[in-house]
């Protein structure tokens, strides 16, 4: 699946998003491939998050296409995106707060029941069937980003790391085929970053190509086939996380020279 | 258990007319189980969808007059040379027209809350209710303006050979209002528990999340205004058949805040919750005037209880008591399984 040769999953081409007078993201393109995991990167205010809202319908792209799976993402709402395959996370933690954590996972299999408003009045058998098939595949989802014990906590009363891993575990509810992550680690511990690498390895091996917003560069380097180099709303930079590492304008604008030479 | 002790209660509530030799009383629940049906109907907005509708008394009285009028028949002249009459019809005929037409008023209200929310979706629902309100009372022809509808027939059911029954005096009308009470319950239960419920409440909590999973957040708005409204509906219909009468008073902003009340007091986004607020908030006036205090003192005490209930438990009875019971029970010594059964239980 990494080889050249796999299919265009999600392509960017020309997208530019302006807020008001300010273009937050001119002309962007560039292409995640079936399988693929890339990474997004640039300083705070690059544009990172606003591309991924244009993705995935938040924001209304100014200008270009955005096409996944040949098909136009342009104008669509968020949920038809969704529905096509297409599941973010927010950089800023966002759950179901008021809910337990199984029901969090509950609301994120919207997709996958099939119930409609007269069979749950009438309470046709199939109904009752879906929702234990619903609740397993829950709780296999929580077993999955390791927080099933947590299943029947309520979801702001979990500590940090494991509402970070609701958020994502939230989103493979949702059975993406694309999975965009804003900044997923961004405030764990160094052994939660771990796991969370572990866990990153385990959601490609079921061929979900993941397109990554994230700031931890070993991570970056770590999980990424291609990385996608973003500055002041322009890509400066695309290629391996090798050559990227050793790019003078990806080292100028992003990443440091102290960076640089702590890798040499 | 928990099946044995719902029983338990349908069982009191139905035996309620056997011993209860006050008609007066049983007017007052009759009163309470209409009013109890709007606010769990008015719940399901509030407190699952986190919609706040200030004009659900629209829903109510458009219920009371539609039946009122298909019952009683009418002619209206909506051109100055056309007249459309109606012949009196059946009062089920009536009632069922009556949930329809609200059905579809929520079907409008939830498409307009599509583009306005919050507050926004206050305003449209207060203007919406005042509108209908005005019909009402200068559309003369039509609904005898504030003259009143008179008259109005009571709901008979008749199936020859098998039941004929008039539902006038106090019992069969609490019998009817109790049946339709436990229908609109059990209904709004089903839908809460479900995918639409989830989507519901996931509109409520995280609209921008919801999205991101795929759920069409109109969609179950719209779900909800539906039934929302047609409940309502029903509770205007079985109101106006009961007392009999229907003015334009029947849309009064006073009404809906009365639900609010039931539903914030009892409990919102909860199943028990607007049926607590409504029993308790539907009977205390009467519960103040039997004790023979001045009308003026009543509404004192009324709205200081009121206060206190929202200021003590501001997330309603309903909510901390469960809240009491899960804290007493984990102060008990138990076994490790026990602990995630009890926080589970405790969700609505
Ligand atoms: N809703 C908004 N309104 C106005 N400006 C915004 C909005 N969201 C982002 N911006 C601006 O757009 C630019 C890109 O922001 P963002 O996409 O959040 O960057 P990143 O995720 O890479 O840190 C920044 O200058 C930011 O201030
Ligand atoms: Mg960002």
């Amino acid at each position: 699946m990494r080889g050249a040769s796999a299919r265009v999953a999600l392509a960017v081409e020309g997208l530019s998003i302006r807020f008001g007078g300010l273009t937050a993201v001119e002309s962007m393109s560039f292409d995640v491939k079936e399988g693929e995991v890339v990474s997004l990167i640039g300083p705070n205010g690059a544009g990172k998050t606003s591309a991924f809202n244009a993705i995935t319908g938040y924001l209304p792209a100014a200008d270009g296409e955005i096409t996944y799976r040949g098909k136009r993402l342009n104008g669509l709402k968020a949920n038809r995106i969704a529905e096509l395959g297409v599941v973010r996370t927010f950089q800023k933690t966002s759950v179901f707060a008021g809910q337990t954590v199984l029901d969090n996972i509950l609301i994120g299999l919207h997709l996958r029941s099939r119930q409609y408003p007269i069979a749950i009045i009438l309470r046709f058998p199939f109904v009752a069937r879906e929702e234990r098939e619903l609740a397993e595949e829950a709780h296999e989802i929580l077993r999955f980003v390791g927080i099933d014990a947590h299943a029947s906590e309520l979801a702001s009363a979990l500590p940090y790391g494991e509402l970070r891993l609701l958020e994502v575990a939230i989103a493979l509810a949702a059975k993406p085929t694309l999975l965009l992550l804003d900044e997923p680690v961004s405030g764990m511990n160094p052994t939660e970053t771990a796991n969370f690498m572990k866990t990153l390895a385990r959601i490609r091996e079921r061929d979900i190509t993941v397109l990554l917003v994230e700031h931890d560069m070993k991570i970056v380097m770590g999980v990424s086939d291609r990385v996608v180099c973003l500055n002041q709303g322009r890509i400066i930079a695309e290629g391996a996380p090798a050559h990227i590492q050793r790019d003078a304008e990806v080292i100028r604008a992003y990443l440091g020279e102290r960076y640089a030479r702590a890798q040499d | 258990m928990k099946r044995l002790g719902t029983l338990a209660g349908l069982l009191f509530l139905f035996s309620i007319p056997l011993w209860l030799g006050n008609f007066y009383l049983l007017h007052v629940l009759i009163i309470t189980g209409i009013f109890i049906i709007a606010a769990m109907s008015l719940n399901l907005l509030l407190g699952y969808t986190g919609q706040l509708s200030l004009g659900h008394a629209a829903f109510f009285g458009i219920g009371a007059y539609v039946s009122s009028l298909a019952s009683l028949g009418f002619a209206v002249h909506l051109l100055p040379d056309w007249l459309v009459t109606l012949d009196p019809q059946p009062v089920w005929l009536g009632m069922a027209c009556a949930i329809v037409i609200t059905g579809l008023c929520g079907f409008a209200i939830g498409k307009v809350a599509f583009k306005v929310r919050g507050a926004y979706f206050v305003i449209v629902t207060i203007s919406f209710a005042e509108v209908v309100r005005l019909v009402a009372l200068n559309w003369d022809e039509l609904t005898q303006g504030p003259m009143a509808l008179n008259n109005i027939p009571p709901l008979s059911v008749v199936i020859p050979g098998l039941v004929d029954i008039t539902f006038v005096g106090k019992p069969a009308n609490y019998y009817l209002v109790l049946v339709f009470a436990i229908l609109t319950y059990a209904i709004i239960a089903r839908l809460v528990r479900s995918r639409a419920g989830r989507a519901m409440i996931a509109l409520k909590e995280n609209e921008a999340l919801a999205a991101s999973v795929g759920i069409d957040v109109t969609k179950y708005l719209v779900l909800a205004a539906v039934v929302s409204a047609a409940a309502a509906g029903a509770a205007g219909a079985l109101y106006a058949h009961y007392v009999r009468i229907v003015d334009p008073n029947v849309f009064l902003f006073i009404y809906t805040v009365t639900m609010v009340i039931m539903v914030v007091a009892g409990g919102k986004g909860t199943l028990a919750g607007p049926v607590v607020g409504g029993v308790i908030f539907g009977l205390l006036p009467e519960g103040l005037r039997s004790l023979a205090i001045a009308p003026e003192v009543q509404w004192i005490v009324y709205g200081v209880l009121m206060i206190l209930v929202v200021y003590l438990l501001p997330q309603g009875i309903v909510p901390a008591l469960r809240a009491y019971r899960q804290r007493s029970r984990s102060l008990e010594p138990q076994d490790a399984p026990g602990a995630n059964a009890s926080a589970r239980q405790a969700m609505p």
